[in-house]
């Protein structure tokens, strides 16, 4: 009898992945395992509950601009610090979505961005902490109904919008302008294509064309650093917190997948265009 | 005993339940205007259960052709709009007009493709297709099954319309009209000038609440111009046959609603997520306020955010 429980109650627990599997995914294939080997070359993970924190709405309103923030959970006291933090998109057809690199000095402790959405999905953040291992956490995002498509709604203006740059401070409340603290959003005009459709003339598939680094320093010293895909919506928006090191000029410079290089410099306590 | 024949099939099909589809063989048409005939989606969302019968779609009969305008979610519902037609006239239908790419609009084509049927719509409708088609047809399979999904066929226009242009169904003309992004990106208007009747597509939602998937400003933008067009009548792309321009004021205010909210959350700093919370004056005054309204609002922050 207790050799038939064991096997039974597997059976059951089989059963009920069985059951949930279809609100996950068509196919209730889960990737995470592949991508583990692909991105990470499987190097162990541990539970990045007390590390890192994903926040995002329980259901992509619209496929093409899906809220994410990323927050640090680290104590001040910690001596470790957040590296890189890596955003994957379980689902998508270039699930790598974002890896960010953390200036060593900046003390940045949220990252928030948009990204896109194509199906129900498991979301992971992995953050590389400075003690070299790997911290996960995910969270799970219905795809969007209706018309909604991760798409660009309005190509042409997309287009012409191409390398404009906006930068944005925004006020702080309570001491947070005396302790240093800068909440700060940078944003790129880019239609960021996802290159997966085809052109129905020519029946060719457009190449893609996406901001893929994007770099922000505070007089020179890093505070973040973006290697961005596809996955990344449609104008790249990083709103961020930091710590100021007391820099002059905020500094943003992107670069895309045809070699284009954007690149401007703002009083880093102002806001513009 | 016919009754009793009718009372039987009636009891069979309540039996069947879900089984059973909400779109007859026929769709229900009623003439709105002389050679004028709508039938009215159900204000929901695209399921099996409906077979995404949920757009609003039509037919003009002239003196010697029909155009179609929309062919709703589902080749089933092509179909039954095909039958519908049949119903009343055998004259050969010229044109099949698509208003814009979502699906309760164009997934109904592939039941019209035949000879001497030219498929009409916006200068960008073939770009959408192209470019939103196919996650369209994945995500619906998924939401409304195989048997449904796997018949539709993306069919691009042949006949693009730049600004304006002037088709012709034997004495009787209709006016198209290609708006600048709005609602979506490739919105096509169609005046019937006998009847002074405007199929004005998704620029027009009435009950259903306005759905954004182009330009706030842009749609805002357009609603000078549509109230413009000379009509007695819109057939909205959802809600119910209206007087015009009347038809376009609860539209003008959710927008102009949602534009002023969206911009004072983005004057204080709040962030994107935040978005949601906009427009809540305007809850309990639109079906399927939760299915959208949130959605409206990400939209709208991230295209106002650049002003």
């Amino acid at each position: 009898m207790t050799r038939l429980r064991l096997p039974s109650t597997l059976l059951l627990g089989v059963c009920l992945a069985l059951a949930f599997a279809p609100a996950k995914a068509a196919d209730g294939y889960d990737p995470w395992p592949g991508l583990v080997q692909d991105i990470f070359q499987n190097k162990p993970m541990q539970d990045g509950g007390n590390v890192l924190s994903i926040e995002m709405p329980a259901r992509a309103e619209d496929a093409s601009v899906v809220p994410v923030t990323l927050r640090s959970k680290l104590s001040p006291a910690d001596e470790r610090r957040i590296k890189t933090i890596t955003l994957v998109i379980d689902q998508n057809p270039a699930p790598m979505a974002a890896k960010f690199t953390l200036g060593a000095d900046a003390n940045v402790t949220a990252i928030s961005t948009r990204v896109r959405v194509n199906n129900y999905t498991d979301v992971h953040a992995v953050a590389e902490l400075t003690d070299g291992q790997l911290y996960v956490v995910k969270t799970f995002v219905k795809a969007s109904g209706g018309c909604s498509a991760p798409a660009a709604k309005n190509p042409d203006e997309a287009k012409a919008r191409i390398g404009q740059m906006r930068y944005r401070q925004f006020t702080q409340g309570g001491d947070g302008a005396s302790s240093g603290i800068r909440e700060a959003q940078v944003m790129v005009g880019h239609p960021n294509n996802s290159g997966l459709q085809m052109d129905q003339v020519t029946q060719l598939y457009i190449p893609a064309f996406f901001v893929d680094q994007l770099t922000l320093s505070q007089d020179g010293s890093l505070v973040l650093s973006v290697e961005g895909g596809i996955s990344i919506s449609e104008d790249p928006n990083i709103r961020f917190t930091y710590v100021s090191n007391g820099a002059k000029h905020f500094r943003a410079e992107a670069r895309d997948t045809q070699g284009h290089v954007f690149e401007h410099e703002w009083p880093a306590e102002g806001s513009g265009t | 005993m016919v009754s009793r024949l009718i009372i039987l099939i009636m009891v069979w099909a309540l039996t069947l339940g879900g089984v059973v589809h909400a779109a007859p063989e026929t769709l229900e048409v009623s003439e709105i205007a002389p050679g004028v005939f709508v039938y009215i989606g159900q204000t929901a969302l695209m399921t099996a259960g409906n077979d995404g019968a949920i757009a609003n779609v039509g037919f003009i009969i002239g003196d010697d052709a029909v155009a179609v305008v929309d062919t709703g979610g589902s080749v089933r519902e092509g179909r039954a709009l095909l039958a519908a037609i049949r119903a009343r006239t055998d004259k050969p239908i010229r044109y099949v007009i698509n208003t814009h790419a979502h699906p309760d609009h164009v997934f109904g084509n592939a039941a019209f493709q035949a000879d001497g049927t030219s498929f009409v719509g916006a200068k960008n409708l073939p770009r959408a297709l192209a470019v939103r088609g196919p996650h369209y047809i994945e995500a619906f399979r998924r939401l409304m099954g195989p048997e449904l999904i796997d018949e539709v066929r993306l069919i691009a226009p042949s006949i693009l319309v730049e600004d304006r242009m002037s088709l012709d169904l034997g004495g009787r003309s209709l006016t198209l009209k290609a708006w600048s992004t709005a609602h979506s990106d490739c919105d096509l208007t169609v005046s019937d000038d006998r009847s002074r009747t405007l199929f004005a597509g998704d620029l027009v939602f009435l009950r259903h609440i306005p759905v954004m998937d182009g330009s706030l400003r842009g749609w805002i933008g357009d609603l000078g111009g549509l109230a413009a067009i000379g009509a007695d009548r819109v057939v909205p792309g959802h809600g119910p046959v209206s007087p015009w321009p009347l038809a376009l004021s609860d539209e003008r205010r959710y927008l102009d609603t949602l534009a002023h909210d969206i911009s004072g959350l983005i004057k204080a700093g709040k962030p994107i997520s935040e978005a949601a919370g906009a427009a809540q004056s305007e809850r309990g005054k639109w079906e399927l306020f939760d299915d959208y309204n949130a959605r409206n609002a990400t939209a709208a922050f991230s295209e106002l955010e650049w002003e």
